[in-house]
C-alpha cells in the first residue's frame, strides 16, 4: 500500500506541469489539464481511503528517499498516511475538484486564466506535499510552496494595488512561521540526533524518554509549532491576515482562505499531537490560545459589515475552537470539524455575491427599524467598548507592524548612509578579515572565538535589514540579500567544523539565483531608466517574462527548493548548537528579512499599479 | 494664477460640498440600479471636452487610446471611407494627407499624471507618510458600519443619528477611543470645530483648503460617492441613515491629524509649510491638443462606421408591408435593445402580428408594494416622483429561506454546531448545482417581483384610499389619460387585433451584486410585470374605453389587453390574467403562445452565439435549455450580456427597421409621425428616450473605455459591502460602474438617436426641453432626422441639420439568419433581410 502514496503527490505535480505548457489562449486545455487530473486524484483518494478503511486503518510509512547525506546528517523525505492524512486527503480533493470545475466557467475571459490554473495545481501540490509528509524536512517543502503559491493566489490582480500589498503582507506572516517550523526543525535535530520521522513521533516510549531529559528542549519545540501553525491558521496574534487574504477570485479566495490553507496550522498540531500531548503546560497554551482567538474572532466577525470578512472572522473562531478540541485531545473531532468548516466556508463564500438578492429581500418583507442585538444587555460603556474595539480589529493588523516591522526597519534606516560603494567598501574588507580568521582560525583566543559566529550573524543581519528598508537602489538591496547568505555561511563555519561542500551547496543556490535577478534588473534597467523601492511600478503588465525570470530568482533566494540552498538552509541550522539562542535568532531572523526583501523587491518592481499610462490603471484605493 | 478649485479665493464649506457632490461618482446603491452619464458632471461641456477635462483633471481614460482605433482600423472596424470623407469635412481635402499622417503614425505622448491629489500627495513626497494607508482601512469600515444594509450581526449602535454624532456618543462613553491621539479624540467631541478648523490645522493655508479636499476625497471617490448619493436620495436605502459629505470629511480630517500625531509627533506642520508653491489649479480651462483632435476623429469615424450603414439599410430597407387581411395579435414590448431580436423572430413567425416599442413602464407612475413588503418599490423612471401606490394582495407565495446565509453560523456556538451538520450538506449542496443548477432563494428572478396569481389594487376606489400621501391605485380619469398617451405616442389607435399585448421584461441571475442592473431601466431596475398587469387591466376597463372613444380611440369590444413579462435572460415568458380571456380568445392565445415559445428558443439561439460556453449551432430548443440553466448557474459570470453593443435609438415606425438585421443593437421606440403634427407625443418620447437610453448607452461607453477607474472592474473577485456597493478584497474602495464581464463586448459608441418625422419639426420639439436639448447638443447623443415620406437623412451638428448622404453601397441580404448566426461570435454589419414571402 505505501508504494501507492506518491501517487496522490505526483498527479498534482503532473498536472501542475501540463498546465504550465498549454498556450494561454485555449481555456479548455488548460481546465482540462487541471480537472482530469484533479479528477483522477478524487476517485483514487476515495478508492484508496475504502480500501485503506478495510485494510483497518493501518498507519502506513513509505520509504526514505535520501537527497543528501553526510556523517551525522541525513536529509531524506518520506511519505506518511494515517486518518489525519485520510480525512485531509478527501476534503481537499473533493473540494479542489469542485471549485475547479467551477473556476473553468466563473473565470471565462479572465486575464490570467492560465496562471489562475498553473497557481492552484501548485498550491494543492504543496497541499499534498504537506498531508502526506511523513518527516518534517517534507512537511517544510510543502509548506514552503503553499506560501508562495499563497502570495501569488492573493496576488493574483498584480497590477492593483491593494492585492500586492496584502500577499506581502500575508507573505510576511507565513514566513514567520517558515520560521518556526525551521527553528523547531533545529531544535529536533538537536533532540533526536536525526532527523525524526513522523512514525518515530507516534512512539509513545520514545518521545517521553527524550522528553523527560530535554523538557526545556521540548518546550521550545512546542512553541515553534505552535507558532506555526497559529501563523498559518490565522490564530492571534496573527488573525487578521485571514479576511485581506480574499483579494483574488472569489473561489481561490473560498477553496484556499475558506479551507485548505487556513486548516494547515490545524494539521500541524495534530500531526505532531504526540510530540506535545504529555506536556501539560503547552496543551493548556494551546487551549487558551483557541479561546482566546475564538472569543476575539467571534466579537469582529459580528461587526463585520463586508461579506467576505464576515465570513473569514467567523471562521477563524471555529478554528479557535478547534485548537480547544485539540488541547483536550479530541482528534477525531478536530478532523470533523475541519471537514464541515472547509465545506461550509467555502459555499458561504462561493455564494457571497448571491448575499445582496438574499438580504435584501429579507430586509424588504421583515424589517423592523429597533433590531436588537444580544450586545444590548451589556452596560454601554463595555458594549461602546467592545464595539470600538471589534471595530478596529483590536488593533491586530498594526500590531505586527508596531511590535516587529518597524523596530526592524528604524534599524534598517540606521543603516541609510550606505551605498553600494559603501557597502562593498566597508562590507568587503570585513568579510575578508573574517575568512583570514577563518583559514588562522586555530590561532584565534577562545573568548574571541565564541563570539564570531555572533559577530558575523548580526553583520549580515544589519546588510538585510537595510536592503529590506532601501527606497532607492534596487540592485544594493538585491546586493545586499545575497551578501547576508555568505555572512551567514560565514558566521556558521566558525562555530563548528564541517566540509566545505556544506557551504557550497547551501552558497550554489544563493549565486545562482542572485545573478539571475541581477541581470533580469539590469535587463529592465535598460529597457526603462527610473525604477527604485518607494512605489510600485507595475512593470510585469509589459514585460512578463522578465518578471517570471526575476520572480523565480527570488524565491530562490528565499531557499525554496527549487535550488540546492533549500537543503543547505537546514543542513546549516544543523550546525547550530542548542545553547546558541543568540545565534540561531540572527539567523532565523536573517531569513525571514532575506525572503520578506527580496520578495519586496520583486513586488516593488513588478507588482502593482502600473507606472506608464496608456492603458487603463485601476486607483490604488480599489 | 488661480490658486483654488474655484476663482474665488477664500474657503466657501457649502459651495465646495456641493461642487464635491457634483463631481463625485453618483451611483445609487445596490438595490436600484438606475443607468447614468457617468461623466454627468461634465455634461454642460461638450462631450469631447468633457473627455479631454476628465482625462486631465481627473486621470480618466475617457476614450480609446490612439493605438486601440488603430488596431480598430487594421480589423476594419474603421472604414477607410468614412475617415478620409470626415477628415475632408472637417479640414478640407488640402489638408487631407497630413491629417490622415497624424492619424496612422504621428506617434503621441501618454497622457501625464492628472492634477487631482498633487497638492495632498506632498504628505508623501516631504514626509514619506502615506496618509490613504493609516487612514483608509478605519475610514471604509465605520462608513459601511454605518450605512450597512443588515450584513453585520452586531449592527452600528446609534445608526439613528448622523455619523458624527454617533461617534461623539461612542467615544464619550466608552474606555477605547478611535483615535490613537488624545487631540484627535478632543478635537472630535469638541462640537465648536468646524471643517475649517480641521483644515488650519492639516493644510493651513486656506485658499488650498477646496483643492485638498477634493485631492482627498477622490482618493476614494467610490465611498465618498456613496454618501453622496445617499445624503441626496435618503429612499436610496431601506433602513435609511443621515449621511453626509460634511461628516464624512470631518471624520476623515481627524483620522488624519490622528495618523499625523502619531508618525510625525505632536509637533508637525501643515502641509502648507513645507510646500512652497501651489499645484495647478483643479478645474482651471484645459488646453486642446492634437492629440485630443486626432482621438475625436478616430471616435467620430468609428461610430460613422456603424451609424452609415444604419442609415444606409433605413433608406435601402423600403420593402413594402404585406398588406395584412386580418391582424392575429399585437405586443407591445419596451423599447429595450434586447427585445428588438425577440420581436423579430415573432413578425418572421407570425407575419400577421404587428409589435410595438414603448418604455416597459407603460406610463403607468407609481409604487408598488407587495404583500408583507414592508417598503414602497418605485416602479417606473428615476426621475419620475410617483403619486400612486398599487399593492398586491391575496397572495399564497412563500418566500424560501436559505441557511447559508443566516448568521448563526458566524457565531461562536451555534456555529460550531453549524459548521458540522450544515458544513457537509454544503458540499452536497456545491455538488448538485455544478451539475444540476436550479433555482434558489440565492438567485435573483424575474418572476418573483410579483406572484401572477396575487391581485393587484390597480383601480382606485375611493378617493380617501391615501397611503403616505400615495393615492392607492387610479380614478378612471387617470387610467383613461394613461393608456391614452401609450396609445397615442406609438400610433397604436385603429385596427385593433383581437389580442393585444403588454409585455414588460426583467431578468434572472443568481451571484449577482448587480442583478437590478439587468432588468427594466424604465421600471427603476425592477422586472415590468406590474406595470404591464396594470396597463392591461385599464385599458381593459369599459369606462376607461368609453373616454378613450370621446378622444377618438375606439377599441373594440373583441379586443382583449393580456399582461405578460418576458424575462431576458431566461427568454422566457408569462402572461398573466388568462382566465379572463374570452373562449375565443382563449383559442387565439393558445396559437399565439407557439409562437411565443418558438420565438424564445430562436432568440435564445441568436443570443447564444455571444457565449462561449454554448455551441450555437445546436437546435433552438436545446439552446433555449442551456440558456435558462445559465441564468441559476452560480459559477456564471455572464446570465446575459445585458445592453452590451446598444448604439441606436430609433424612434419611428417598424417599417423603418423592419427590414434590417441590426444585430441587437437598438432601442426602438415607435412613433407615428402623422399623428403628431404638433410634437406633443415626439416630445414626451425624447424626455424620457434621451436620458434613459442615454444614460445606459454612456454608463457602457465610460465602463467600457476605462473599467478600472470609471468602470468596477472584473466582478470575479468583488466582495459585497453592507448591501450598498461592491470593492474588491476588504479594505477596497467601493467599485462604481459596470463590472468587466457586463461590457467587455461593448464597442464604445454614442448612441445615434433616428427621429422619422420632418426635420424642422424635429429642431422644434428637442429645443422645448433644456435638460433633452443639452445631451443633443452636447453630443452626448447624435440625432439624425429622417424625413418620412422621402427617406432624405439630416444630421445635427452645432445646432443645425445637415443632410447626410449615407457612403455604403448595397447592404448584403441575408437569406437564411440562422446560419448567419452561427457563423461567429463578433459584431455583424448590418444586413437586409430577405422576408420569406
Amino acid at each position: 500500500m505505501e508504494t501507492w502514496l506518491i501517487i496522490f503527490i505526483l498527479l498534482p505535480v503532473l498536472g501542475f506541469l501540463i498546465s504550465l505548457i498549454m498556450p494561454d489562449s485555449r481555456e479548455n486545455l488548460v481546465a482540462w489539464s487541471a480537472f482530469g487530473t484533479l479528477g483522477i486524484h478524487l476517485n483514487l483518494a476515495v478508492l484508496f481511503v475504502g480500501w485503506w478503511l478495510i485494510q483497518g486503518m493501518p498507519v502506513l510509512h513509505g520509504k526514505e528517499w535520501i537527497l543528501y547525506e553526510t556523517t551525522g546528517y541525513t536529509f531524506f523525505l518520506t511519505l506518511y498516511f494515517d486518518r489525519i492524512t485520510a480525512a485531509y486527503l478527501l476534503v481537499g480533493s473533493l473540494l479542489i475538484f469542485l471549485v475547479m470545475l467551477y473556476s473553468k466557467t466563473y473565470l471565462h475571459r479572465e486575464a490570467g486564466y492560465k496562471r489562475y490554473f498553473n497557481t492552484t495545481l501548485l498550491f494543492f501540490s504543496g497541499f499534498s506535499l504537506a498531508i502526506f509528509a511523513g518527516n518534517f524536512e517534507t512537511l517544510f517543502m510543502g509548506w514552503e510552496i503553499l506560501g508562495i503559491s499563497s502570495f501569488l493566489l492573493i496576488s493574483f490582480y498584480r497590477n492593483r494595488y491593494l492585492p500586492v500589498k496584502n500577499a506581502v503582507k500575508i507573505f510576511s506572516i507565513y514566513r514567520i512561521g517558515d520560521v518556526g517550523i525551521l527553528l523547531a526543525m533545529w531544535m529536533s535535530h538537536h533532540l533526536w540526533h536525526e532527523n525524526i520521522t513522523f512514525l518515530k513521533l507516534g512512539n509513545d516510549a520514545l518521545v517521553s524518554h527524550h522528553l523527560e531529559e530535554h523538557s526545556m528542549v521540548g518546550a521550545f519545540v512546542s512553541l515553534a509549532l505552535l507558532v506555526a501553525a497559529a501563523a498559518k491558521s490565522a490564530q492571534l496574534p496573527f488573525s487578521s491576515w485571514l479576511p485581506r487574504a480574499m483579494e483574488g477570485p472569489t473561489p481561490s479566495s473560498a477553496i484556499f482562505y475558506g479551507s485548505l490553507a487556513v486548516h494547515m496550522g490545524v494539521f500541524l498540531m495534530l500531526r505532531t499531537f504526540p510530540f506535545w500531548e504529555h506536556q501539560a503546560s503547552v496543551r493548556v497554551l494551546v487551549g487558551l490560545m483557541g479561546l482566546t482567538t475564538a472569543l476575539v474572532a467571534s466579537g469582529i466577525a459580528r461587526v463585520q459589515s463586508s461579506i467576505k470578512s464576515q465570513i473569514a472572522y467567523a471562521s477563524i473562531a471555529q478554528i479557535g475552537l478547534m485548537f480547544i478540541e485539540l488541547a483536550l485531545g479530541f482528534r477525531d473531532l478536530v478532523l470533523l470539524h475541519v471537514a464541515g468548516n472547509a465545506f461550509l466556508r467555502t459555499y458561504q463564500l462561493l455564494v457571497s455575491p448571491s448575499a445582496v438578492t438574499y438580504l435584501i429581500r429579507e430586509q424588504f418583507y421583515s424589517y423592523s427599524p429597533n433590531q436588537r442585538s444580544l450586545e444590548n444587555w451589556l452596560p454601554c460603556r463595555l458594549r461602546n467598548s467592545l464595539y470600538l474595539l471589534s471595530l478596529k480589529e483590536w488593533n491586530l493588523d498594526s500590531l505586527m507592524y508596531r511590535t516587529l516591522w518597524n523596530p526592524l526597519k528604524w534599524l534598517g534606516h540606521k543603516l541609510d548612509f550606505l551605498d553600494l560603494k559603501r557597502a562593498l567598501l566597508i562590507l568587503l574588507p570585513i568579510y575578508a578579515a573574517g575568512l583570514m580568521l577563518l583559514w588562522q582560525e586555530d590561532h584565534i583566543p577562545a573568548s574571541l572565538h565564541t563570539w564570531l559566529p555572533e559577530l558575523f550573524a548580526l553583520i549580515g543581519l544589519l546588510a538585510v535589514l537595510k536592503s529590506f528598508v532601501e527606497r532607492k537602489k534596487v540592485r544594493l538591496s538585491l546586493a545586499l540579500i545575497v551578501m547576508n547568505h555568505f555572512w551567514i555561511a560565514l558566521a556558521i563555519s566558525f562555530n563548528e567544523k564541517f566540509e566545505a561542500v556544506h557551504t557550497l551547496l547551501y552558497l550554489s543556490g544563493i549565486v545562482l539565483s542572485g545573478a539571475v535577478g541581477w541581470a533580469a534588473l539590469h535587463w529592465l534597467k535598460k529597457q526603462d531608466y527610473g525604477i527604485d523601492l518607494d512605489q510600485f511600478h507595475g512593470h510585469v503588465y509589459q514585460y512578463p517574462r522578465t518578471a517570471l525570470l526575476f520572480f523565480l530568482a527570488a524565491v530562490g533566494l528565499t531557499g525554496f527548493p527549487i535550488t540546492p540552498t533549500a537543503i543547505g538552509e537546514d543542513l546549516l541550522f544543523s550546525h547550530i548548537h542548542e545553547n546558541q539562542m543568540l545565534l540561531a535568532t540572527f539567523v532565523s531572523l536573517s531569513l525571514i528579512i532575506d525572503g520578506l526583501a527580496a520578495i519586496r523587491i520583486y513586488a516593488r518592481v513588478f507588482l502593482g499599479p502600473h507606472v506608464k499610462t496608456y492603458h487603463e490603471v485601476a486607483h490604488r484605493s480599489s | 494664477m488661480k490658486t483654488t478649485v474655484h476663482a474665488t479665493a477664500l474657503f466657501d464649506e457649502a459651495r465646495v460640498l456641493h461642487d464635491l457632490s457634483h463631481y463625485l461618482p453618483a451611483q445609487a446603491p445596490l438595490k436600484d440600479f438606475v443607468h447614468h452619464n457617468t461623466l454627468h458632471a461634465f455634461q454642460d461641456r461638450s462631450f469631447f471636452e468633457a473627455l479631454r477635462e476628465s482625462s486631465e483633471i481627473f486621470g480618466y481614460k475617457s476614450s480609446l487610446t490612439i493605438e486601440e482605433f488603430r488596431e480598430l482600423y487594421r480589423r476594419g472596424l474603421i472604414q477607410e471611407r468614412i475617415l478620409q470623407q470626415q477628415l475632408k469635412d472637417a479640414y478640407g481635402e488640402q489638408h487631407l494627407k497630413m491629417w490622415l499622417q497624424r492619424m496612422f503614425q504621428q506617434p503621441y505622448d501618454d497622457p501625464g499624471q492628472p492634477r487631482i491629489g498633487a497638492l495632498r500627495d506632498q504628505w508623501k513626497q516631504c514626509h514619506h507618510i502615506d496618509l490613504d494607508n493609516l487612514v483608509h482601512p478605519t475610514l471604509f469600515r465605520l462608513l459601511c458600519n454605518y450605512l450597512d444594509q443588515g450584513i453585520s450581526i452586531w449592527p452600528f449602535p446609534l445608526a439613528n443619528l448622523s455619523l458624527l454624532e454617533a461617534l461623539r456618543h461612542l467615544e464619550r462613553d466608552s474606555w477605547v477611543s478611535l483615535f490613537q491621539s488624545k487631540r484627535a479624540k478632543a478635537l472630535l467631541l469638541d462640537e465648536q470645530i468646524g471643517l475649517r478648523d480641521l483644515l488650519a490645522l492639516v493644510v493651513g493655508k486656506e485658499e488650498w483648503f477646496d483643492q485638498y479636499l477634493f485631492d482627498q476625497q477622490f482618493r476614494h471617490q467610490g465611498w465618498s460617492g456613496m454618501v453622496a448619493a445617499v445624503e441626496n436620495q435618503p429612499m436610496g436605502l431601506l433602513d435609511s441613515r443621515a449621511a453626509s459629505l460634511r461628516d464624512l470629511i470631518h471624520v476623515e480630517l481627524l483620522l488624519e491629524i490622528d495618523a499625523l500625531d502619531r508618525v510625525l509627533g505632536p509637533g508637525w506642520q501643515p502641509l502648507a509649510a513645507d510646500t512652497g508653491e501651489a499645484p495647478e489649479a483643479l478645474l482651471a480651462p484645459v488646453l486642446p491638443t492634437e492629440r485630443d483632435e486626432v482621438i475625436r476623429r478616430w471616435q467620430e469615424a468609428l461610430e460613422w462606421s456603424f451609424f452609415d450603414q444604419i442609415l444606409a439599410g433605413i433608406q435601402q430597407n423600403r420593402l413594402v408591408m404585406p398588406a395584412v387581411r386580418e391582424k392575429s395579435f399585437q405586443a407591445l414590448f419596451c423599447i429595450d435593445d434586447r427585445e428588438g431580436s425577440f420581436r423579430r423572430y415573432l413578425e418572421s413567425y407570425d407575419p400577421n402580428c404587428e409589435t410595438f416599442g414603448t418604455p416597459g413602464f407603460f406610463g403607468v407612475d407609481t409604487y408598488f408594494q407587495p404583500q408583507d413588503g414592508q417598503f414602497y418599490t418605485k416602479v417606473c423612471p428615476n426621475p419620475v416622483r410617483p403619486k400612486h401606490l398599487i399593492k398586491e394582495y391575496q397572495s399564497a407565495k412563500k418566500r424560501q429561506r436559505d441557511a447559508h446565509f443566516s448568521k448563526h453560523a458566524h457565531s461562536f456556538h451555534s456555529g460550531w454546531l453549524i459548521t458540522q451538520t450544515l458544513g457537509f450538506w454544503s458540499a452536497l449542496r456545491l455538488f448538485i448545482n455544478l451539475f444540476r443548477p436550479s433555482m434558489s432563494p440565492a438567485t435573483s428572478s424575474s418572476f418573483q417581483h410579483m406572484d401572477p396569481f396575487a391581485r393587484l389594487t390597480i383601480e382606485n376606489r375611493d378617493p380617501a384610499d391615501v397611503e403616505n400621501e400615495l393615492q392607492i391605485g387610479y380614478t378612471v380619469d387617470e387610467m383613461a389619460e394613461r393608456v391614452y398617451r401609450v396609445l397615442g405616442s406609438i400610433g397604436l389607435v385603429k385596427e385593433f387585433a383581437p389580442l393585444v399585448y403588454v409585455v414588460g421584461h426583467g431578468a434572472s441571475s443568481v451571484n449577482n451584486p448587480h442583478y437590478a442592473a439587468y432588468d427594466c431601466g424604465a421600471c427603476s431596475g425592477r422586472a415590468g410585470s406590474v406595470n404591464a398587469r396594470a396597463f392591461a387591466y385599464m385599458a381593459n376597463h369599459l369606462s376607461v374605453r368609453e373616454l378613450l372613444r370621446k378622444r377618438g380611440i375606439d377599441i373594440p369590444a373583441s379586443t382583449h389587453f393580456l399582461g405578460a413579462l418576458r424575462d431576458t435572460t431566461r427568454d422566457d415568458i408569462t402572461f398573466f390574467d388568462i382566465d379572463s380571456l374570452s373562449l375565443a380568445n382563449q383559442q387565439r392565445h393558445a396559437v399565439n403562445e407557439a409562437v411565443y415559445t418558438r420565438a424564445s428558443q430562436c432568440n435564445a439561439k441568436e443570443r447564444s452565439r455571444r457565449f462561449d460556453s454554448i455551441e450555437s449551432h445546436l437546435a433552438p430548443e436545446v439552446i433555449h435549455k442551456l440558456v435558462q440553466r445559465r441564468s441559476v448557474s452560480l459559477f456564471e459570470p455572464r446570465p446575459e450580456l445585458n445592453h452590451a453593443t446598444n448604439a441606436l435609438c430609433i424612434v419611428g415606425q417598424r417599417s423603418l427597421s423592419r427590414g434590417m438585421f441590426m444585430d441587437r443593437r437598438a432601442f426602438l421606440n415607435s412613433y407615428d409621425w402623422r399623428l403628431d403634427a404638433d410634437g406633443a407625443h415626439l416630445l414626451n418620447i425624447l424626455n424620457a428616450a434621451v436620458p434613459v437610453c442615454g444614460g445606459i448607452n454612456l454608463e457602457y461607453y465610460f465602463s467600457r473605455v476605462d473599467n478600472q477607474k470609471l468602470g468596477a472592474g472584473s466582478k470575479l473577485p468583488h466582495n459585497v459591502m453592507g448591501l450598498v456597493g461592491v470593492a474588491n478584497g476588504m479594505d477596497g474602495d467601493l467599485r462604481p460602474g459596470l463590472p468587466k464581464q457586463m461590457i467587455e463586448v461593448h464597442d464604445p459608441l454614442r448612441l445615434l438617436l433616428i427621429v422619422e418625422q420632418r426635420p424642422d419639426l424635429v429642431m422644434d420639439v428637442i429645443r422645448r426641453n433644456e435638460a433633452t436639448y443639452g445631451w443633443i447638443r452636447g453630443g452626448w447623443v447624435l440625432l439624425v432626422a429622417v424625413e418620412p415620406e422621402t427617406r432624405a437623412m439630416y444630421r445635427f451638428e452645432e445646432g443645425k441639420w445637415l443632410p447626410y448622404e449615407p457612403l455604403t453601397g448595397p447592404l448584403e441580404q441575408v437569406n437564411n439568419l440562422e446560419t448567419l448566426i452561427e457563423s461567429h461570435q463578433d459584431n455583424f454589419p448590418v444586413y437586409l433581410i430577405n422576408q420569406p414571402n
